[in-house]
């Protein structure tokens, strides 16, 4: 029988698992969370009383039937929760756990690694105060926390009214919800909307019940900054008809919808094809999410759908690698899941529409707004270096110029808008310019993991090991 | 300001004392370094190549923008690390190191 490795316990991840399972395969779950979830689905810490009825209002069954799914899958699987998978070999998994090192062999490999939120910088993005709307919500759901205050939740995406309405049932007071895109896109994406019409009816509920609480909502609106001395003070900004406002606030979510965590994906050697309307990078797969050799992908960190999406993806990888290994699948129908699959897409295209990404704002950046917020590298600093003699026309080289996208996130927050300002710049298509790419280990780990890599079988077993 | 982070949730548990920068600070069981000490304070961290102060970003593990030094110079993520009763630690870098 073979053995499946599945990196991410989250919708697409989980679903994946409880199909493999079912079938008799060996499954083991590797996931950085400390329960199962994801992001979307993540739990609140053991002994919190969280009313998760209020937190998730017309979403909580989904959140209900997740959980109650992986508690009859729990004894089933070999789930290793707190685990960074952080490289990848032809057949082996490389993971750490509270600084000790192990491995994971595998005959095939499903990632299901999420995505986070994707960002444009704006001046002031790195003051205190301000963080990703993704993030603004999983602090909610895990430890029952606010951001502030007074937030403001701006930028670009159907949680922006999702998240203003969770953190207004909490307690905390919306300053405003800044959404940078005009209602007519909105509008204008309605037939692909309609692919999900009771997901779209839930979203413009959202929208109706703010306005209902008096939240003010302001569509088209340009980022100008976000102020302050030592932490966030206020969000000033221009409507869509050019007129500037200042909003007081003591907390900023932002985020202008997600990115695909593609790292793994490229070091198990997945090609990564450009996306025009995502305007990203995502791994080459088939319908199934096969990638080709052993490796599969599957939910947002393969195209970004949503949680429906995810589950959906992460049984079409599950059936696909029981196809591959030769085995009957039963109670799965992939025709069936395939179609779902293509309506969400089409929902999601519309998606990028309504809530598009301001690629075009970058050329508006002031020269000293820092881009890449690990390693302090503003804007100018990149400009001065694509403008030099022979300078960069491609983001790895603008990297090892600048040490934009250098640091310890090794681009993940700044990799997008390095390559539209190169892009900008040397006005040609995004594309040509390149993305980051990803290096082992995924994120930062302890100096003596990376030592023992190359002998993981001494490092699970300690009297093994070489004096 | 005092506390950055505010907690919605009357948390249940026994409390554990920190230390921030050896300043007494009182969190709750099974809360992340990043809210204990948020709750408390305006910022995590300096920021290790300019003058700014940092808060965290991504709140999940990506962005890494919440690693802090602890007293005796073991280095954690704040988001991603339970506090732990008596824990130290520090908003810049221990004493004796460089910045970064």
């Amino acid at each position: 029988m073979i053995r499946v490795a599945i990196v991410g316990a989250g919708p697409a991840g989980i679903a994946a698992a409880a199909v493999l399972a079912a079938h008799g395969v060996a499954v083991t779950v590797i996931d950085e969370g400390r329960e199962p979830g994801g992001q979307i689905y993540r739990r609140a810490r053991a002994g919190l009383a969280l009313d998760i009825d209020t937190l998730f209002g017309a979403e909580v069954w989904s959140y209900r039937k997740f959980h109650a799914a992986f508690d009859r899958l729990r004894d089933r699987i070999d789930y290793r929760a707190q685990t960074l998978a952080w490289a990848v070999g032809d057949k082996q998994l490389h993971t750490v756990r509270a600084g000790a090192a192990d491995a994971v062999d595998f005959d095939a490999l499903i990632l299901a690694t999420g995505a986070t939120d994707r960002v444009m910088p704006i001046a002031g993005w790195t003051l205190p105060g301000v963080f990703t709307l993704g993030g603004a919500q999983v602090l909610l759901k895990e430890h029952g926390c606010l951001i502030g205050r007074r937030i403001v939740f701006c930028g670009s995406s159907p949680l922006l009214y999702l998240a203003a309405k969770q953190y207004g049932a909490m307690g905390a007071t919306i300053g405003a919800i800044l959404d940078t895109t005009p209602f007519a896109a909105k509008v204008g994406a309605a037939v692909d909307l309609l692919a999900a019409p009771n997901t779209l009816a839930r979203g413009f509920g959202y929208m109706r019940a703010l306005r209902g609480e008096r939240v003010p909502i302001h569509h088209g609106v340009t980022l100008s900054a976000f102020e302050g001395a030592s932490g966030v003070e206020r969000v000033r900004f221009r409507d869509r008809s050019g007129r500037e406002h200042v909003i007081g606030c003591d907390g900023v979510a932002f985020g202008f919808g997600l990115k695909p965590e593609t790292q793994l994906a490229e070091l198990a050697g997945v090609e990564l094809r450009y996306d025009a309307v995502f305007r990203q990078w995502l791994p080459a797969a088939d319908a199934d999410g096969r990638c080709g050799g052993n490796v599969y992908v599957a939910g947002d960190g393969a195209t970004v759908g949503g949680a429906e999406a995810a589950a959906l993806t992460g049984e079409l990888a599950a059936c696909a690698v029981l196809e591959d290994a030769g085995i009957a699948s039963t109670n799965v129908d992939p025709r069936r899941l395939r179609r779902r699959v293509a309506r969400l897409r089409r929902f999601q295209r519309g998606l990028s529409r309504a809530f598009a990404w301001p690629a075009a704002t970058v050329s508006a950046l002031d020269d000293n707004v820092t881009v890449c917020r690990c390693e302090g590298i503003a804007a100018g600093e990149l400009r001065a270096a694509i403008r030099s003699e022979f300078g960069p026309t491609e983001v790895n080289r603008l990297k090892a110029i600048t040490r934009c996208g250098m640091g310890r996130c090794q681009g993940r927050f700044c990799g997008l808008a390095a390559a539209e300002l190169t892009a900008q710049m040397l006005d040609v298509p995004l594309e040509t310019v390149g993305r980051l790419r990803a290096q082992p280990p995924v994120k930062p780990i302890p100096l003596a993991v990376s030592l023992a890599r190359n002998a993981p079988a001494a490092a699970r077993d300690e009297t093994s090991a070489p004096a | 300001m005092s506390g950055r982070v505010v907690r919605a949730v009357v948390p249940s548990g026994p409390p554990v004392r920190i230390l921030v920068d050896g300043m007494e600070v009182t969190a709750y069981t099974g809360e992340s370094v990043l809210v204990a000490v948020l709750a408390a304070r305006n910022a995590l961290r300096q920021h290790e190549f300019s003058d700014e102060v940092r808060a965290g970003f991504c709140l999940m593990g990506a962005c890494q923008d919440c690693w802090v030094w602890l007293a005796d110079h073991a280095r954690v993520r704040a988001c991603t690390t339970v506090v732990a009763d008596g824990m130290s630690i520090l908003t810049g870098s221990p004493p004796g190191f460089a910045r970064d």
